[in-house]
């Protein structure tokens, strides 16, 4: 089930339009029509991507209001950030093992040259 | 005043690409870096974290070589991962392949290239190349048990409570 969420997430963010819409949204709240304007596609055609960015809980619509503008949930975006985080701590880990690593060679050479001196 | 943060890691995940840049200095020069990296004695030092240790399974290091690990803990039929070198510039660059026995379509390219900084020491340039952006992200989100999980809870609370 969550796993099902997460691969939506990734999925509605693979597409070009569907990033720039949520880059868009990210400025400020928009209708469809305003978010349509700038592409050469049709009003259905950006409905179709946003039913696909709030199906995977990033972009959310009012139900009352006429104009039912869409707004990017941004805590679900900032999912993505933390996991690049994550990431990047993973690889400051490894490289830092790498590190020590480095240090027991050099530890290596200066025995070795102790050693023929 | 520490100098932890010299050798911070940087990292570019640029959403428009399939790839992962990081950028590392290390105090060491070019050569015992790129040894670091070949060398399977050393290889194994590192590659796995304290509490997953890994074997090494094969690791021809040359142009055209193969690798293979999987954890030091894992049963036969448990995923590993695996690779081709194709290509090993001594001190300069390494070329290969990855992949994770568990995603079998799944391959990246990893491009690592070794410039020589002054005071003996050196950068790595860690570029990996995934087939799409999706298969990115399932990588920047992978092998994080804990944080994927807290990821996922906190999904799961912002999906649910709408």
């Amino acid at each position: 089930m969550t796993s099902d969420q997460l691969s939506k997430v990734f999925s509605a963010l693979a597409d070009p339009t569907r990033r720039d819409i949520v880059a868009r949204l990210a400025v400020s709240d928009a209708t469809v029509g305003q978010l349509a304007e700038p592409y050469d596609v049709s009003v259905q055609a950006v409905s179709k991507h946003l039913r696909v960015l709030e199906d995977s809980g990033l972009v959310s619509r009012s139900r009352d209001a006429q104009r039912r503008p869409c707004h990017l949930e941004a805590e679900v975006f900032d999912l993505m950030t933390k996991w690049i985080d994550r990431y990047r701590e993973r690889a400051e880990e490894r490289y830092a093992r790498i590190d020590a690593v480095l240090a027991e060679l050099d530890d290596e050479t200066e025995t070795e040259q102790g050693a023929a001196s | 005043m520490t100098t932890k943060t010299i050798n911070q890691t940087t990292i570019e995940v640029d959403p428009n690409l399939p790839t992962i840049r990081t950028v590392r200095e290390f105090d060491a020069t070019p050569d015992k870096v790129y040894r670091a990296f070949t060398d399977p004695e050393l290889v194994a030092k590192w590659l796995g974290p304290r509490e997953y240790p890994v074997k090494i399974d094969a690791w021809d290091a040359r142009t055209g070589g193969n690798y293979r690990y999987s954890g030091k803990n894992a049963g036969q039929d448990e995923p590993g991962f695996y690779g081709s070198f194709h290509e090993l510039r001594e001190n300069e660059r390494i070329v290969q392949t990855f992949s994770y026995d568990g995603i079998p379509d799944g391959v990246c390219l990893e491009t690592m290239t070794f410039t020589e900084l002054p005071g003996g020491r050196t950068q790595l340039v860690s570029l990996s190349v995934l087939d799409s952006i999706e298969g990115r992200d399932g990588l920047v989100a992978s092998g994080m048990e804990t944080g994927v999980v807290e990821g996922y809870d906190q999904l799961d609370g912002l999906l649910t409570s709408r």
